[in-house]
């Protein structure tokens, strides 16, 4: 088990690594920088001096390897920089954001997890009846809908005409401010588990050893029970640990919809105001956090699978 | 295989979808015949905010324009986008894949190193990137989307000319004095063409979604354009007072990426028919 | 004779593909007595297995069993309820795969899955189970069984995972034992080793085998009575030894002669191999009247259009044919 931990993560940190290195490359290229980005918008006008002392102060004259060395070692510190914008320390602004975002990432994987697992189950079980054609379906029209509509047609419904829910917004941190985010993110990957959820399933039904249990004279529950559900388990995890990845990219949307304090929307504001190391700070944060879940799925796997775990 | 009372196979799929996106096709290629005004500069603003109504069928927008006509025009905008960065995707994926499995070694390793980086990387996010140094429009948002999903066909050409590889048949081909660029094309790419169609149907679906989203922050298409997802961006704020706006843009962007989704299925349940792993 | 164990009469399965149904097997009818080990055989596609699994009610579309009887001391069990099945197989019924490799669930220890055995119908509890594992393993000769049954199917090797399946089939003392093909899958002198243990162990129980496979020779050795199917149907059945010096069907003779024999080159000098012309039939095309005519030597005009009729031999045996003999 350790030694498949320390293989993935040497292999994450180069991942890491390179990631940010495009980051970089792609940021420092972006025409109008924010220096003079602040002159131009109007609302400050800077002496050519100033802005040529703050280029230097921001070290953003140096060669593009040298600075990029520089971040890689602030960042191994736990520096992520400053914002230009509000000059804190990128690391706070983005602490403040962590929570948020994390909330509404794992309440959306809880209900995606909590109906359309169940969902592609019960589809499996009895395929072609109407209950998995209702599921599929619905499903492949989880798939096509755009998430933040979603969210916009459930905010209309249920915040604005039905008054249950409020309308956006954090709140008090309640559940009942997370609820219309969380489901118009989560019915993605719900839809998505429903379907991986009963091919796996299927493709267990009609393997030879659920003959073989089928032949010991084990009844039908007793076959899923011991023998279907953790071998239908991995590939399920699996999608889970993938599905985390366009969910956070979608969240970025479904958070500025609902004007909900994460880090996507903090992205978001920092692209526009061409904040980059807030922008940079963000992307290695959501990147590091769906390389360290997608770990935590290989061990998973490990640990449920005995093929791997002591190897061919 | 017919299972129990509700036959559904690929047959199915194949039927819906593609009747859906043939639909809206023909939409897109009859435009002008189809919509009643000009989508950007017939702006009434005596018309404004219209409901839905005999006139304007799907009501009138904040500035008075007609959003039926808009919503067919913006066909045009989602496919062009769909196809055009599918196909980009589709290139750039081919591309690496041939070269990375030909080829092996450091190049291979290069481009497995890549792909790996682009997996880390969600999507939306990288185009987004893409599209904040690009700055919004049609073309940057059709080359940030090509830029982004190119890993799937990277990995399919790769697998595909690696088993080809084991199993002898380049090397026989050199045997026979093809040359490289022969034996790509004569044998490895024929193998691919149906997943990839398949990979470039589902993609377009995903892009179109991504369309939507991107314009939706402001870093796609612009207003007044009548791309479906910037008339999104547009009628959020007039949620209360004209839901209408909202509706329209989303149901068309629902319906067109469902057709590509059911096409995409029954394309590759046609192509794969294995009853366990269908609809898969 | 006593009465039988197993009285299979007039089977009949049903294939149902694109809309129309073709009969897979037909008017297939075989007896075991009790204790008895009697020999299936037959090409890949005759029918052999789905007859096995007919017999143990797993059949599944688009197969099914559309006519005949099952009897099980004398008891009717085609198309018994599931739950009466269930009380069969695995307790009065125990039956072993071809490919035991897929045929046991990779992620659970072996040990494990013979214990399910104990905990299914004997209601021993788990820790009492895994003991009895212990033992069943011991018994079908796997060394180390106090090591083994923590095992996993991947880590033991092809003929080791089926000793595990026939300590499986063989947990709770079952009246019958169905082997399909147990030894396709396995090195040449790994066979030998398990068809005597099967051998063995049944013979000790008292259990039936009904032995299924491809191997004319494997199963003539094993078993008293032996059946020979083809394309869906039975062509003949006698006891194991005439069937091998006196084999009365024109596709039996095939077989038989298609055997390579020691020390034939020495008395007859180099020969080619002896074939049988000719493929098997799909079961969408079965040809009209006897199905084998298309490759018999003794083919004749009859042959073509009438489907022959069971003569019936000495010692109950059967052969299906115009011209046997």
């Amino acid at each position: 088990m350790l030694s498949v931990l320390v293989r993935r993560l040497a292999n994450v940190v180069p991942t890491l690594v390179a990631v940010i290195a495009l980051v970089f490359l792609l940021f420092s290229v972006l025409p109008g920088s924010f220096i003079s980005g602040m002159g131009e918008d109007g609302r400050t006008t800077i002496d050519p001096a100033v802005m040529e002392r703050m280029r230097k102060e921001m070290g953003l004259d140096d060669p593009l390897p040298e600075r990029f060395a520089k971040y890689i070692a602030h960042t191994a510190t736990g520096d992520l920089g400053t914002s230009f914008r509000t000059r804190e320390p990128v690391t706070y602004l983005i602490g403040q954001r962590v929570w948020p975002s994390v909330k509404l990432v794992f309440g959306a994987m809880f209900f995606a997890i909590l109906i359309g697992v169940p969902l592609g189950f019960l589809a499996a079980l009895k395929p072609g009846s109407l209950i998995d054609t209702a599921s599929m379906v619905g499903a492949i029209s989880g798939l096509s809908l755009s998430q933040f509509w979603l969210g916009l047609m459930l905010m209309y419904l249920f915040a604005l005409q039905l008054k249950w829910l409020p309308s956006f917004g954090y709140g008090d941190g309640g559940i009942q401010h997370l609820i219309l985010p969380a489901v118009a993110l989560g019915v993605g990957p719900m839809a998505l588990l429903a379907r991986t959820t009963r091919a796996a399933v299927l493709d267990v039904l009609n393997a030879d050893f659920v003959r073989t249990a089928r032949s010991k004279g084990m009844s039908e529950p007793r076959v899923v029970k011991w023998h279907v559900m953790r071998n239908a388990l991995v590939l399920v995890i699996t999608t889970i640990g993938l599905q985390f990845g366009s969910l956070m990219g979608a969240a970025v949307v479904v958070e500025k919809l609902f004007a909900w304090p994460g880090v996507g929307s903090l992205l978001i504001d920092s692209v526009f105001q061409r904040d980059i190391p807030t922008v940079q700070g963000c992307i290695l944060l959501i990147v590091t956090f769906f390389l360290v879940i997608n770990t935590l799925v290989d061990l998973a796997y490990v640990a449920i699978d005995p093929r791997i775990r002591y190897g061919r | 295989m017919k299972l129990g009372k509700f036959k559904l196979k690929g047959g199915t799929s194949l039927w819906v979808g593609g009747t859906l996106v043939g639909f809206v096709v023909l939409v897109a290629i009859f435009a002008p015949l189809i919509a009643h005004t000009d989508p950007v500069l017939d702006a009434n603003l005596m018309n404004a905010e219209i409901p839905p109504d005999w006139e304007f069928w799907f009501g009138t927008d904040a500035q008075g324009r007609d959003i039926y006509s808009r919503i067919v025009y913006g066909s045009r905008i989602s496919l062009t986008v769909g196809v055009v960065s599918q196909l980009l995707n589709s290139l750039i994926g081919i591309t690496l894949g041939l070269t990375a499995g030909y080829w092996g070694g450091w190049w291979d390793d290069f481009v497995s190193g890549l792909t790996n980086m682009m997996l880390a990387i969600p999507s939306l996010i990288f185009a987004l990137a893409i599209m904040a140094i690009l700055g919004p429009g049609l073309s940057s948002l059709v080359i940030a989307l090509g830029l982004t999903a190119w890993s799937y066909s990277c990995r399919l050409t790769r697998a595909q000319v690696l088993s080809l590889k084991s199993q002898g048949y380049i090397q026989a081909a050199r045997i026979l004095g093809y040359g490289d660029l022969r034996i790509m094309f004569t044998q490895i790419l024929p193998n691919i063409l149906g997943p990839l169609i398949v990979i470039a149907t589902l993609g377009m679906g995903t892009a179109i979604l991504a369309e939507a989203a991107l314009s939706f922050l402001g870093l796609g298409i612009r207003p007044p354009f009548p791309s479906w997802g910037s008339m999104l961006s547009e009628a959020r704020d007039q949620i209360t007072t004209a839901p209408w706006l909202s509706v329209f843009p989303g149901l068309a962007i629902f319906f067109t990426v469902l057709g590509l989704n059911l096409l995409g299925d029954g394309l590759r349940d046609s192509l794969d028919p294995q009853s366990t792993t269908r609809r898969a | 004779m006593s009465a039988p164990l197993l009285k299979v009469e007039d089977m009949r399965i049903a294939l149902a593909s694109s809309g129309t149904t073709f009969d897979a097997v037909e008017n297939v009818s075989f007896e075991i007595g009790r204790g008895e080990a009697f020999g299936l055989v037959g090409e890949s596609g005759c029918g052999k297995s789905i007859s096995a699994l007919a017999v143990m009610g797993l059949l599944r579309s688009p197969l099914s069993l559309a006519g005949g009887r099952i009897l099980l001391d004398g008891q009717k069990i085609q198309n018994a309820s599931a739950a009466e099945m269930r009380r069969l197989r695995g307790k009065r019924i125990g039956m072993i795969f071809q490919e035991p490799m897929t045929a046991l669930n990779p992620l659970s220890p072996v040990g494990r899955q013979i214990a399910e055995m104990f905990v299914l119908h004997q209601g021993a509890s788990w820790s009492e189970a895994m003991d009895r594992a212990e033992d069943a393993l011991r018994q079908v000769r796997v060394p180390s069984p106090e090591r083994r049954i923590k095992d996993f199917p991947h880590q033991l090797s092809g003929g080791m995972r089926q000793r595990v399946m026939i300590a499986i089939a063989l947990a709770c003392g079952p009246d019958l034992l169905i082997a399909d093909e147990p030894t396709t899958a396995l090195d040449v002198t790994v066979q030998a080793e398990i068809i005597d243990l099967m051998a063995e162990l049944c013979a000790a129980k008292g259990t039936a085998i009904l032995m299924i496979s491809h191997d004319l020779g494997l199963v003539a050795n094993m078993c008293q009575r032996v059946a020979v199917m083809y394309a869906g149907r039975i062509v003949e059945a006698q006891e194991a030894d005439a069937i091998f010096s006196t084999p009365r069907h024109p596709y039996t003779q095939g077989l038989v002669n298609s055997l390579p024999r020691l020390g034939e080159r020495a008395k007859h000098g180099r020969q080619r191999l002896r074939e049988i012309a000719g493929v098997v039939p799909s079961i969408q095309a079965y040809p009209t009247g006897c199905r084998f005519n298309p490759r018999c030597p003794a083919m004749t005009d009859i042959c073509r259009s009438t489907a022959p009729e069971i003569t019936a031999l000495p010692a109950d045996g059967l052969v299906r044919c115009h011209h046997h003999g």
